[in-house]
């Protein structure tokens, strides 16, 4: 009899709620029972309200059982879930759940899916196919279709990828860098997370692929040190990488060179920021560096350098295999592709849809997300991060693009949404959000290092329209326009959403939140 | 708020298991491009602490002033120049958690062990930090206790989790 499979996720998500003792209560009860099972950890599917979720290979494909506790596991043998039987917790086929098939899983294809510590389950799901076509493209080729396939980049500034590529690619011969941003801060994210932790060689692929055509034969990964699973899931894989002839020398016997670095941050937010992330790699505080000169240009150690999030590196590998014409050819306007949106916080089905640009906000707090967790209105919805705008009903039929968001007064940023209900006092996230800025602002600008402090002085002293709205406004307007990165031009965006959005959480004084 | 070191105070003694600390510590990362952060990591790894009294020594090693070197330790939120507690819990305090009520399990540890973000219980077994995000935010409030991350964190799970720091079997050593 053949060992049937059983597929528990390694994801830290999942794990961070007992995944790790659901599978050892599989292990056990099938050695008590004298079945013969092949447990695999894969990643998470990402519809973490269903976690541990525990799939079963059968015969009409896999099967879904979920939230499962190792207390359920002797019920769910007993109940013949070896063979897909009956049971309270069984969902049904996986393919077939609803949030799942209404997705459109391009960089997620693989996640939760496959064995993330094997090459060889990677390669099996159509891993390595971008490389090898990349191999046998001229590095102009590769840039071209980069450039093709409009990708934005994914971190956040949606800048156009194609145009960073092309200008590290033009710098002369010598020493170049591809850098790996996998800061990954911004609270309600956590994407990168997923496919570092559930398909690792994606992400090592897509660099090799950058590094082919830019150029570069080192890749430099900024991995931040609260994701600890990332780390361990990262480190595995490069190795394997090394062992395979994948990383090394001679990149799957091509003979041209390119490996990689893996660095831990330390608790910075401001690391996200890219010039600060490469003073950290290089051994410094992480004070942000004015532009110019570009990184593409003077970027780590002063040496030309491709920076990208991770999300944005994980695209490539499927451009170059299908053409740009392919990623071109989803999304809307000048937002071309998917984006793996992320629903955290107090939401019901908080999860990682991966969907093209375009479908509402709306549509995916209630149609995937499903309202709050707590049952209660949603007040407001924060995208895009911790520098994002927080929204109200009224402007949740805005389509998911950049242009549109913008428009909107917002940031899709990298794809948080983070919801509250009616409960949340906008004015206290105001405040959170000046403190936080306070917190993890370098230092290097005035207007973030003294502003942020100054911001929650006068969100503290505002109760009712007068003065001190006038002063937090004006404050507002010189953080904006003359920080030096993102971290103080952007904090005012969600102060100010709350105080237009939400006047009357700061018509009374401060007030405890319980 | 937790002691902090006095850049202008004398610093207390290395001990020679430090000092080998800080030999291995150097000797793994000398050579490393940009070596200071992963020699601090490496450092903090062994002694759940980067002594002040290692700074000299490491900026020797890696031919940087003894400022460069506090200026980093002192910048990232990572880095400690004081002994933790037994157990170090990290309470994720940014926006997802916050919509799952994370203030109230920060108000819980403040009652129960009289201590807040920053600071180490009186019995010497849990420092309290302050995490911005762990990337939990579908399972919300989130905590990182000894660097094991948890989800869907109630008062009651809280509890179970601060109870096996507290009655680690160490108790009696202090």
């Amino acid at each position: 009899m053949t060992a049937v499979k059983v597929f528990v996720p390694i994801d830290a998500a999942a794990r961070s709620v007992g995944a790790d003792e659901v599978a050892a209560a599989v292990q056990a009860e099938a050695k008590r029972l004298g079945v013969a099972i092949e447990l695999i950890r894969t990643g998470s599917r990402g519809m973490f309200w269903l976690e541990p979720l525990v799939e079963v290979a059968t015969a009409a494909g896999r099967v879904a059982y979920g939230p499962v506790t190792a207390a359920d596991v002797p019920g769910l043998f007993a109940a013949g879930f070896l063979q897909g039987g009956k049971h309270p917790l069984l969902h049904g086929k996986t393919e077939e759940l609803a949030f799942l098939k209404r997705q459109q899983r391009v960089t997620f294809a693989r996640v939760g899916v496959v064995d993330p510590r094997s090459l060889r389950d990677y390669e099996a799901h159509g891993g390595l196919r971008g490389l090898r076509a990349a191999l046998a493209m001229a590095p102009a080729q590769i840039v071209d279709e980069v450039m093709t396939s409009g990708l934005r980049g994914r971190g956040g500034a949606a800048f156009p990828a194609g145009i960073k590529w092309k200008t590290v690619a033009q710098q002369p011969p010598g020493q170049k860098y591809v850098v790996c941003n996998a800061d990954e801060g911004d609270s309600g994210t956590y994407s990168d997370r997923m496919v570092i932790e559930g398909d690792p060689f994606l992400l090592i692929e897509g660099m090799l692929i950058a590094g082919l055509a830019v150029g570069a034969d080192q890749g430099w990964i900024y991995l931040r040190s609260e994701y600890p699973d990332a780390e361990v899931a990262l480190m595995a894989a490069i190795d394997m990488a090394r062992r395979e002839g994948l990383l090394g020398k001679s990149v799957l016997g091509s003979g041209r060179a390119f490996d990689l670095h893996l660095r831990r941050g330390a608790g910075a937010y401001i690391c996200g920021e890219e010039t600060a992330m490469l003073e950290s790699l290089e051994g410094k505080r992480g004070m942000v560096r004015p532009k110019p000169p570009l990184p593409a240009i003077a970027g780590l150690f002063g040496k030309p350098s491709l920076i990208h999030n991770v999300m944005s590196l994980a695209a490539v590998p499927t451009i170059v295999e299908k053409g740009g014409a392919f990623h071109a050819g989803l999304g809307v306007g000048r937002s071309k592709g998917t984006l793996p949106f992320q629903l955290a916080g107090n939401v019901k089905h908080g999860g990682l849809v991966e969907v093209p640009f375009g479908m509402t906000l709306r549509e995916l707090l209630y149609d995937f997300g499903g309202g709050t967790a707590s049952g209660r209105p949603i007040k407001a919805v924060q995208v895009g991060g911790p520098l994002g705008a927080y929204l109200p009903p009224a402007k949740f039929d805005t389509p998911l693009d950049y242009e549109a968001f913008a428009q909107a007064g917002g940031m899709l940023g990298h794809g948080g949404i983070v919801v509250f209900d009616d409960t949340v006092d906008m004015k206290a996230m105001a405040r959170y959000a000046m403190e936080f800025c306070a917190v993890e602002s370098c230092g290097k600008c005035t207007p973030c290092r003294i502003g942020s402090t100054r911001g929650v002085e006068v969100i503290d002293q505002i109760a009712g329209p007068g003065p001190q709205v006038a002063l937090l406004r004006d404050l507002c307007d010189t953080m904006t326009h003359a920080s030096l990165c993102a971290m103080g031009g952007l904090t005012p965006m969600p102060v100010l959403s709350a105080l237009d959005h939400f006047p009357e959480d700061f018509a009374r004084g401060a007030r405890a939140r319980g | 708020m937790q002691p902090t070191a006095d850049p202008g105070a004398t610093p207390v003694p290395l001990t020679a298991a430090q000092r080998a600390a800080i030999d291995v510590a150097i000797a793994a990362c000398r050579d490393l491009p940009g070596a200071l952060l992963p020699l601090l990591h490496k450092l903090q790894e062994q002694l759940g602490y980067v002594p002040p009294a290692s700074i000299p020594p490491i900026a020797k090693a890696l031919g940087l002033s003894q400022a460069d070197v506090h200026g980093v330790i002192t910048f990232y939120h990572d880095f400690r120049t004081t002994p933790p507690g037994r157990h170090v819990v990290k309470l994720c305090r940014a926006e997802a958690c916050q919509a799952m009520g994370c203030q109230r399990l920060e108000q819980h540890v403040q009652d129960r062990l009289g201590i807040t973000f920053g600071q180490t219980s009186a019995d010497g077994a849990v420092t309290l930090e302050a995490v911005y995000c762990l990337g939990n935010c579908a399972l919300s409030p989130a905590l990182l206790v000894d660097g094991r991350l948890q989800g869907r964190v109630s008062k009651e799970r809280l509890d179970r989790v601060l109870d096996t720091c507290v009655h680690d079997g160490k108790e009696a050593q202090r």
